[in-house]
């Protein structure tokens, strides 16, 4: 570097030896230093040898990030500033007095102890989560066995909206998806069957797989995604916004006002939707095979009523409230168990649909077992 | 150009529905000074300065901010301006989901992706400190933080970029009486230390006789009257004269030593 001691016009610092010829560096700031040149000027400090001497004097403008730069140099290395103004002085004071030890970052044990805590905190977690069911179960009871043995305070309104969003403006979708369902059945048996010449059996197929089975498990499925998730999210914000803690203090039970008018209507929705459900899905079927394997409606009817048995309806029936159950019991108590922030909201949303999906699909399997052995087939 | 406000507001109409909550609202905020913003519930106070920062879109009127107007501009063009103000929201508007350590460098890292962990986490540190909040409070949720705490956080946040345009909504409610004249105490020496403009919403009788340079009063759908206290107390709008002149405006009128009007 020949012309150490220069500030070429467009160079905003240059580095130097000081004037007392002593060997140490001067670095000289000219323009603005903020938080734009941060990088660039902490590399080019960080590049020089100590002992070190800043000159400010260049400067137009300065802010918190410049000064911080330049009083952590001060701090760390002992360098000495020359050059400051008022302003720059105050400044730099006042970025000495925020120094203080703050912590950034949460302490976080490293290796096999995370390992460890998390296998713990999750292991914890799920006995909690497990204890706190159980506790929401039996709240939930109480304020059934409450509200029965005092029926004025059965909130009738709450209840009958709560029908309307769980189980009318269900209808369209599920409806559809049912239908699709009868159609896919058909569609899939029908070539199967076909092959050993047997596409009268397909009638079979479709009656009984949505009656005992697909009608009241699909529907289960989609509430769980439709109104479980929505009891949780909406339980959750409650609980966020205090708004659980309000009602509390004011005197009104939550499992009262919030979890049993959703409970009931689960329960109270679940078979009709599931009824409905088989409906649209014989429907979707019988169109399927009366169009593409030519078997007329009347014969479609007529050999449904030989094949399903009576029991396949029940079967499906006395499933569909047991299903609405668990969907409103997971959805209120993943949104009660909501605290802190809007990502917990999510998550235990997410929580509700997949436990209540899975307890579904658990408990449909127990229920297939149960009615087989009873002679159910 | 010394002279030139920072924030320039002309005929400015807002409405929701059949609402009007502005009509043909002028407003103006000088450089380096701080504004204090007052009026009644409802007047509108919070959607000023929303439509200010581009929140709200009026239904009519200019806007100028750092001598920009901010009506209808492109997302990048408007980054430039975002990037010279800070905002702290009436409840804090802290982003939940990270500490608060990590809300302060939100910004940063936004606008200066290349500054590397070490730096950034000693300018957040320096930033929290700066805020008055307790060193603990960096790697805390603010689920974790009591109210004056999260507003003290929401300002470190605000101040991230050292902005030169500082918009407060009503920093000090609820906050107790100590750590409100705090709070004043900090954005006054903020204020005079970082050559900070500050538009300050406030119902802190307090708040605006110990910090602001000017008061406007926000009444029937505009800006009313702009001035020092005194000023404004020797008008006679009905609401101003209730307001300064109420019980609560002569006791603090007092205990800052300004002149009551009998």
């Amino acid at each position: 570097m020949p012309d150490k001691d220069q500030i070429t016009p467009d160079a905003r610092h240059s580095q130097g030896t000081g004037p007392a010829g002593d060997g140490a560096a001067v670095y000289r700031i000219a323009g603005a230093l903020t938080i734009i040149r941060a990088a660039t000027t902490a590399r080019e400090i960080d590049a020089l040898s100590d002992p070190l001497t800043i000159d400010l004097s260049g400067i137009t403008k300065m802010d918190t990030v410049g000064a911080w730069i330049i009083y952590r140099t001060v701090r760390d290395r002992g360098a000495k500033v020359v050059g400051a103004s008022s302003a720059e002085a105050s400044l730099l004071e006042q970025v000495a007095e925020a120094d203080r030890p703050v912590k950034v970052h949460p302490d976080s044990p490293g290796g096999l102890i995370r390992v460890l805590d998390e296998l713990g905190i999750w292991v914890s977690e799920l006995g909690k989560t497990f204890v706190g069911l159980l506790g929401f179960l039996g709240a939930t009871l109480v304020g059934f066995a409450n509200l029965i043995r005092r029926p004025k305070r059965f909130r009738i309104n709450a209840i009958v909206q709560r029908f309307d969003v769980v189980g009318v403006r269900a209808l369209g979708i599920i409806g559809l998806m049912s239908f699709l369902i009868g159609v896919v059945v058909g569609q899939q048996g029908a070539v199967q069957l076909e092959q050993f010449g047997a596409e009268i059996y397909t009638i079979n197929l479709i009656g009984r797989i949505t009656i005992r089975e697909l009608g009241t498990l699909m529907t289960a499925i989609m509430v769980a995604g439709r109104s479980g998730s929505a009891f949780a999210a909406q339980i959750g914000t409650m609980k966020i916004t205090e708004e659980i803690d309000a009602m509390r203090t004011i005197g009104v039970s939550p499992v009262e006002a919030l979890v049993i008018p959703r409970m009931l209507a689960t329960v109270v929705m679940m078979p009709l939707l599931a009824f409905y459900a088989m409906v649209m899905s014989l429907l979707g079927g019988g169109i399927f095979v009366w169009l593409v394997i030519d078997i007329p409606p009347l014969t479609y009817v007529q050999r449904l009523q030989e094949v399903v048995p009576i029991t396949d309806l029940w079967i499906g029936l006395i499933k569909a409230p047991v299903f609405g159950f668990i969907i409103a019991l997971a959805g209120c108590f993943q949104g009660m168990l909501v605290q802190g922030n809007s990502e917990e909201v999510g998550m235990r949303t997410t929580n509700a649909v997949v436990q209540s999906i899975f307890l579904v699909i658990v408990l449909d399997a127990v229920f297939a077992v149960f009615f087989s052995s009873i002679g159910w087939r | 150009m010394k002279d030139e406000p920072i924030i320039k507001v002309r005929g400015l109409r807002n409405s929701f529905g059949e609402q009007v909550i502005h009509e043909n609202l002028d407003i103006d905020v000088r450089r380096g000074e701080i504004l204090g913003v007052v009026g009644g519930s409802g007047t509108g106070k919070s959607v000023l300065m929303r439509s200010i920062i581009g929140l709200q879109r009026p239904d009519s009127g200019e806007i100028e901010v750092l001598g920009e107007n901010m009506i209808d501009r492109s997302e990048d063009e408007a980054k430039n301006i975002r990037r010279r103000w800070g905002i702290l929201f009436q409840n804090g508007a802290l982003f939940s989901t990270l500490t608060v350590a990590e809300n302060v460098e939100v910004p940063i890292h936004e606008y200066f992706p290349y500054l590397k962990p070490p730096l950034l986490d000693e300018i957040a540190s320096y930033k929290i400190a700066m805020s008055g909040l307790t060193p603990d409070a960096g790697p805390k949720y603010p689920s974790e933080l009591s109210g004056g705490m999260r507003k003290r956080a929401g300002l470190a946040r605000a101040l991230a970029l050292d902005p030169e345009l500082l918009f407060l909504d009503e920093p000090t409610a609820g906050l107790d009486p100590i750590a409100a004249a705090a709070f004043d105490e900090l954005i006054k020496s903020l204020h005079g230390r970082l050559e900070l403009t500050v538009f300050l919403i406030t119902h802190d009788l307090d708040t605006l006789h110990t910090i602001c340079d000017r008061v406007a009063v926000l009444a029937d759908k505009k800006v009313v009257a702009v001035g020092t206290i005194p000023e404004l107390m020797s008008l006679d709008h009905p609401w101003i004269q209730e307001y300064f002149n109420g019980p609560r405006g002569r006791a603090a009128a007092v205990s800052h030593e300004e002149p009551v009007k009998a």
